[in-house]
């Protein structure tokens, strides 16, 4: 069996198990046989209505941030490149404060006026983005990639630190939503998430290849026959499609995007091919992972999972870095 | 295979490189030099469409460029970019197979058998396949280059881009990696460009040479129209000479660095011989350019010792020139630096002699057997026996190479006119002897002082050997016939 199949099969086996403790495991313990016998109404209401919405929009976002940040850190071959380099995230965000802020709330959309408008910021700034580092340099290079994303990303910032100062009680509201969360969201935002999931991841996997060619240089990949200019296109498109879509359902959850990559291509390898679908993977498993910790630790508060990230994904990613330098080493 | 026409492109508005024409056949080897800031890379990069053309046309396989596709364009033709590091990392085997990207297509386009064969066969040429599973950030740069010859060797394109791909490299990596792309291009066919920064590199592996100026073409030819003392001195501006390789028919040059500031005139004298009963030895400190027919060191060279060493009439060894050198070395001679000659004659015997003229001195050292003297005119078919005439010319002045050959015509004919004076007689035929059928020259000169171009007999310094040589010459043989109490 060669390392892709074993990195599939382990991948694929640990986002299993950590999906059935994310619905399993809470003030109420559900036991397995639940799934398929509905005759305990409470258990069956806490694992389908609350449970398992809640684990798979942390898988979605997990996801979702892990695969765009593994995309980002090949194509601007950065290794601190993650979701949020492009400044899409701040979109999304200043997109969500805004309807917080101003406790907007528009008749049709109710309670998804906020990921909608999240979800317009992130669509306008990456068009801006975009726009305006074609405008710089048409040839779109990577470091005017960068530099515009940090010009935009700390504008929109201002804008964020901005209405945070100038708010009263609602702080508490917005700084939790910034910290980001999975909970309370239903199916609905997984409808609403779940396109943007498929059609982002897509993009992405159909740039595979090429990403591994870019890792090369843009000069070495145009020299090997990839259209540079229409394939990294295609690659901050799909990114930022997830990037947006996530903030906008869950809030700027850290570390995720920039961490499973390189926690995956540690053990893996940075073979793109495989390096994106296992991100993904990955990034649902500590998604899910984290977000259990988060409500279960101090049960029966919650903490933002964004918090939890950081502090379970560092010492782990520490382990395996040491592993790997020292292994390379000898 | 690949034709340029009326090309001109750059950076920005203002072409960097303009007027370009020329035409690379199938198989052949093109090198593009010229100083930094010619435009030798970019006019690569615009071939390779990397910057764009403002003017002209570059066809390939009789098709304007510009309408292939991205990967129909690297079909055709791959490009070994200069070593540079990368972010991440990459085993051996991904790295080359990403050669094959141009011939995949669609959305899950599986790996082919003939993109096995051919990154198996890239691997092989090129001799990394027991890398194969190494990440490339931890081979050494010349192995790393190779990894990314066989990339491009993969993508199996007709023709080969090269941007300066030896930089950075050692000269047996250079050489691996320029032996293996020459051997591909002939047994492939492929059409190799490459821009080369070193001028003999490219001299010795490319059937003709593009040297750029400007922007521009300055010459385009074979090395030997390419590469002479006129054209890259004036391209490049610096001061050089060519020269030809010892082995190839392919010109090489040489920088000549400036010349510092002379602190004290370098003259040899006749106070720079030592004579004894085993050798003659002129020993100075600074090299003299030297050509000789001796022993040890024969050929063109710089020397600082001179040696011409007495040895038994009946010394016979399998490999003179070995037992020679062991000699010089026990008696104190630095091997790289001196010039061994052997004689039966009697060193004690050696006539020396310093004659002035109004450019300066030349010193004549001679020794003379002539037991054996022989008619060269009627040596043909016939045994020969040892016998002696060692001669050394040694001119205070600068002498270019026509002017060493001369000196040695003059010395020799100054000889035979002595042999004649003396009436020394082939006695087998009983003709006048020109000489012995075993006679060394050597011509040295300081490479200071005066200007000297000429040696022949019309010259000062040309009358200044012949009389020398013949003057020696004959001391010699009487001091010879002397001893021998032939007289």
């Amino acid at each position: 069996m060669n390392k892709a199949t074993i990195a599939y099969i382990v991948s694929a086996a640990t986002l299993l198990v950590a999906v059935w403790l994310g619905v399993s495991i809470g003030t109420v313990k559900i036991p397995i046989s639940t799934f398929w016998d509905s005759s305990d109404t409470t258990a069956s209401n806490i694992l389908w209505k609350i449970r398992m919405p809640r684990v798979i929009l942390a898988g979605l976002v997990g996801a979702s941030l892990a695969i765009s940040g593994a995309a980002f850190q090949g194509l601007l071959k950065n290794p601190l490149a993650d979701p949020y380099t492009l400044g899409v995230s701040s979109g999304a965000s200043v997109g969500a404060v805004v309807t917080l802020f101003f406790g907007l709330s528009i008749p049709i959309l109710g309670t998804y006026t906020l990921p909608v408008f999240s979800m317009t910021g992130a669509a306008l700034t990456m068009f801006l983005v975009i726009g305006f580092a074609r405008l710089v340099d048409r040839s779109m290079k990577m470091e005017t990639i960068i530099l515009t994303g940090i010009i935009f990303g700390s504008f929109l910032s201002s804008i964020l630190s901005l209405m945070i100062a100038l708010t009263g009680e609602e702080l508490r509201q917005i700084i939790g939503w910034l910290l980001g969360s999975v909970s309370m969201r239903g199916w609905n935002y997984i409808v609403m998430v779940l396109p943007f999931v498929v059609i982002g991841s897509f993009i992405l996997w159909m740039n595979r290849r090429e990403l591994n060619a870019m890792l090369f240089g843009e000069e070495r990949a145009h020299h090997l026959g990839v259209n540079v200019k229409r394939r990294k296109f295609m690659i901050l498109i799909g990114g930022s499609i997830l990037t947006g879509s996530a903030v906008a359902v869950s809030g700027t959850i850290g570390f995720v995007g920039l961490v499973v990559p390189h926690m995956t291509r540690l053990m893996w390898g940075s073979d793109h091919r495989h390096l994106l679908t296992l991100s993904f993977m990955n990034g649902a498993t500590l998604l899910i992972i984290c977000d259990l910790i988060a409500r279960t630790i101090i049960s029966p508060s919650e903490l933002p999972v964004g918090v939890i990230t950081a502090f379970i994904g560092a010492p782990v990613f520490a382990y395996i870095f040491y592993r790997q330098r020292r292994k390379g080493a000898m | 295979m690949l034709q340029v026409d009326n090309l001109a492109g750059g950076y920005g508005k203002e072409p960097i490189v303009k007027n370009i024409s020329f035409r690379v056949n199938k198989g052949e080897i093109l090198g593009i030099l010229g100083p930094n800031g010619s435009g030798k890379s970019t006019l690569l990069k615009i071939i390779s469409g990397i910057l764009p053309k403002q003017e002209g046309a570059v066809n390939i396989d009789g098709q304007d460029a510009a309408v292939y596709s991205q990967k129909q364009f690297a079909k055709k033709v791959a490009v070994l970019p200069q070593l540079h590091a990368h972010a991440f990392s990459h085993t051996v085997k991904d790295t080359v197979a990403l050669g094959r990207y141009p011939h995949q297509s669609g959305l899950f386009s599986s790996w082919s058998d003939e993109d096995e064969r051919a990154v198996t066969e890239a691997l092989d040429y090129t001799g990394i396949t027991r890398y194969k599973d190494t990440a490339i950030e931890l081979l050494s740069g010349g192995e790393q280059q190779r990894v990314f010859v066989a990339q491009a060797l993969a993508q199996e394109a007709p023709i080969l881009l090269l941007d300066e791909p030896t930089n950075h490299l050692d000269i047996a990596h250079q050489q691996q990696l320029l032996d293996t792309i020459r051997n591909h291009a002939i047994e492939k066919g492929v059409t190799v460009i490459s821009v080369f920064h070193d001028v003999n590199l490219a001299s010795l592996y490319c059937d003709r040479l593009l040297l750029m100026e400007k922007g521009e073409i300055a010459i385009i030819g074979e090395p030997q129209d390419v590469i002479r003392e006129t054209m890259i001195g004036k391209v490049y501006n610096a001061r050089v000479k060519t020269q030809p390789h010892p082995e190839l028919p392919k010109p090489q040059m040489t920088l000549l660095p400036e010349k510092t500031e002379e602190s004290e005139p370098f003259n040899v004298n006749k106070e720079h011989f030592t004579v004894s009963a085993e050798r003659v030895s002129f020993q100075v400190n600074q090299p003299l350019k030297t050509v000789s027919s001796a022993v040890v060191n024969a050929g063109l060279g710089w020397y600082r010792a001179f040696v011409n060493r007495h040895v038994d009439e009946n010394y016979n060894c399998d490999d003179v020139k070995a037992e020679m050198s062991a000699y010089l070395e026990q008696h104190g001679y630095p091997i790289a630096d001196t010039v061994g000659m052997m004689t039966a004659v009697t060193t004690e015997h050696a006539e020396i002699g310093e004659y002035e003229g109004d450019f300066g001195t030349v010193l004549v050292m001679v020794t003379a057997g002539v037991s054996n003297a022989v008619d060269v005119s009627q040596a043909l078919d016939r045994e020969q026996k040892v016998g002696t005439i060692n001669t050394w010319v040694i001119v205070n002045g600068q002498l270019p190479e026509e002017a060493f050959i001369q000196a040695m015509i003059t010395a020799t004919e100054a000889k035979t006119k002595a042999l004649q004076t003396e009436n020394v007689k082939d006695p087998l035929t009983g003709t006048i002897a020109t000489g012995t059928s075993t006679d060394s020259l050597l011509v040295a000169a300081t490479q200071e002082g005066e200007n000297l171009p000429y040696a022949g007999p019309i010259t000062p310094l040309g009358k200044l050997i012949g009389h020398g040589v013949y003057d020696c010459t004959v001391r010699a043989i009487r001091a010879y016939k002397k001893a021998k109490g032939w007289t």
